[in-house]
């Protein structure tokens, strides 16, 4: 459903006692939703995207600025999935990427190159954690607030898909491949100003190998939303690679 | 001592638990829940307050703060409590200001000490040169100790230190004597009260007679094409800033919310008087979006 934006008016004032009128005004569609009026989201996608550059530490900026400026992107995303048997059932349950679901224990034991276990070795490597991942508040649809949640969810099994380190250079090339996977313009932003930060011995390497591996990649694999990957932790890392279209790493 | 507890002063017990409703910006909630949620957005927004006064009042806030301190026009040796004073701007100022009043006295003393031999000059420069602030003083009184916290490092940052001390307590229930303070003053503070009335209460009894009261805080704008820029303004753009620089929409949009709730300004005068206090009025800064209130025990 859509939200209304908290257009708040002062209503007449009264000390205490038993003035009831609306919460705030709010229409929350899901826990942690702030409904905002397209004015503001205007001045958050512009405002964050300044943040998120002058304050590369400020990843929830980036996060805000993805659910500004993805109502397009979004309802993209969401009917590329609903139009997939797999997207689809991952829409149905709503599956989330925690470690409070993941049975960590158990994809260890899994063999070498098999999703689960190459996933485990990446969060161990790059020292990372699925929990740290922003919650939507932006987004007026809650549909579309899973559609974005799952796609953060699913970002550190693109790093073990695409073999990418967390590192600056490593994060540029999975954006590259995002933005081309999902149109996100945060991913394209990302895309475009991520490098900017890079020496220029990486950014050779960037722009000669990686990018267009990532970008070739992006466009020849199906869409990587409409894989449920709790359902595929046995499968080779190769087979599903394969399977999805992904070109072999450089 | 300035700091025990007056005698005999009991609290009425009200059922805190399960209070009376009220309200925390425009949502609904009891006496406890509203101090409670208080005490956490000031918690949260402590280490950006400063950064954030600055960008949501495009620095004009300062302004208020020095109009304030102006209106005061304390002489040195006024004992100043400043309730609210979180983060220390109104102290500071209020140093400032009776340093240099008090560096003007000095320099008319020795205009006049002419006469004098160059070791009584000398003598007497030492003497005063060591009461730098002629004896006054300020208390900062806070209930959050995020924002003392702040505050203390902000002083010590800026070298503040003597006549300065910091105190943690509730503008209800004042943890100081009756009759003790030449000037009260609560900048942006007392909207974040839950009772208001018991502050002002708590405000008079700490006050000498002939002390003064003075209240800094937003208020209404009469003008109808004024208010409404203003309310865009407030409600567009403030939350945005909120998250934009310090992660944290809810709080800024709690402020923009407090503030529409606040009594406005003949309600606030009425209600000043109601405690007790003389001669006292209001004035309005920017339009109405600020007011400084004055009042006088006599």
């Amino acid at each position: 459903g859509r939200a209304r934006p908290s257009h708040s008016e002062p209503r007449g004032r009264d000390g205490r006692g038993g003035e009831e009128e609306e919460e705030e005004g709010w229409h929350q569609l899901y826990p942690g939703h702030i409904p905002t009026s397209p004015l503001q989201k205007a001045l958050l996608a512009a405002g964050s995207a300044v943040m998120a550059l002058y304050d590369p530490y400020r990843h929830d900026m980036v996060a805000v600025l993805g659910e500004t400026t993805g109502c397009l992107a979004l309802p993209n995303l969401r009917d590329k999935m609903k139009n997939h048997p797999e997207g689809y059932h991952i829409l149905q349950e709503r599956p989330r990427i925690r470690l409070s679901t993941l049975d960590m224990a158990r994809l260890r034991g899994l063999p070498d190159g098999s999703l689960g276990r190459e996933y485990v070795r990446f969060l161990e490597n790059n020292k990372v954690s699925p929990d740290t991942r922003m919650p939507p508040k932006f987004v007026d649809d809650e549909e579309l607030a899973y559609v974005i949640q799952r796609y953060r969810e699913v970002h550190d099994l693109m790093h073990t898909l695409l073999g990418m380190p967390t590192n600056m250079l490593g994060e540029v090339v999975v954006k590259w491949f995002e933005a081309v996977q999902t149109g996100l313009p945060m991913c394209v932003l990302g895309a475009a100003f991520g490098p900017v930060r890079l020496s220029t011995r990486k950014l050779q390497v960037l722009a000669t190998e990686l990018i267009p591996w990532a970008i070739r990649s992006g466009l020849n694999a199906s869409c990587v939303l409409n894989v449920y990957y709790e359902q595929r932790w046995e499968q080779p890392v190769e087979s599903l690679r394969e399977e999805l279209g992904i070109l072999p790493p450089p | 001592a300035l700091l025990s507890r007056p005698a005999g002063r009991l609290r009425a017990c009200r059922g805190l638990a399960a209070g009376p409703e009220m309200h925390f910006g425009f949502q609904t909630v009891t006496e406890e829940e509203r101090r409670e949620k208080i005490y956490q957005v000031f918690e949260s927004v402590a280490k950006k307050y400063d950064v954030m006064n600055d960008s949501m009042t495009l620095g004009i806030h300062r302004v208020w703060k020095d109009t304030l301190m102006h209106k005061m026009n304390p002489s040195p040796g006024t004992l100043l409590l400043d309730v609210a004073g979180g983060t220390g701007d109104i102290a500071f100022r209020f140093i400032n200001y009776v340093r240099s009043v008090r560096e003007r006295q000095l320099q008319r003393k020795l205009k006049h000490h002419q006469n004098l031999s160059w070791q009584e000059i000398f003598e007497s420069y030492q003497k005063d040169k060591f009461n730098s602030l002629g004896d006054s003083q300020v208390v900062v009184c806070d209930i959050n100790r995020e924002m003392l916290k702040v505050g203390k490092q902000k002083a010590q940052h800026l070298g503040y230190s003597e006549g300065l001390s910091w105190v943690l307590g509730n503008a209800e229930e004042l943890p100081f004597d009756n009759d003790k303070f030449d000037v009260y003053t609560i900048a942006f503070g007392i909207r974040n009260v839950t009772r208001i009335d018991l502050a002002l209460q708590e405000a008079y009894r700490v006050l000498k007679p002939g002390g003064r009261f003075l209240c800094l805080e937003f208020s209404h704008v009469s003008n109808p094409l004024l208010s409404r820029l203003y309310d865009l303004y407030s409600f567009q753009v403030i939350p945005v800033l909120g998250e934009v620089i310090a992660g944290d929409w809810k709080s800024y949009q709690y402020l923009v919310e407090s503030i529409r709730r606040f009594p406005p300004q003949e309600e606030l005068k009425a209600m000043i008087e109601d405690v007790g206090f003389f001669k006292v009025d209001y004035e309005n800064l920017n339009f109405g979006i600020v007011a400084i209130h004055s009042g006088f025990k006599l």
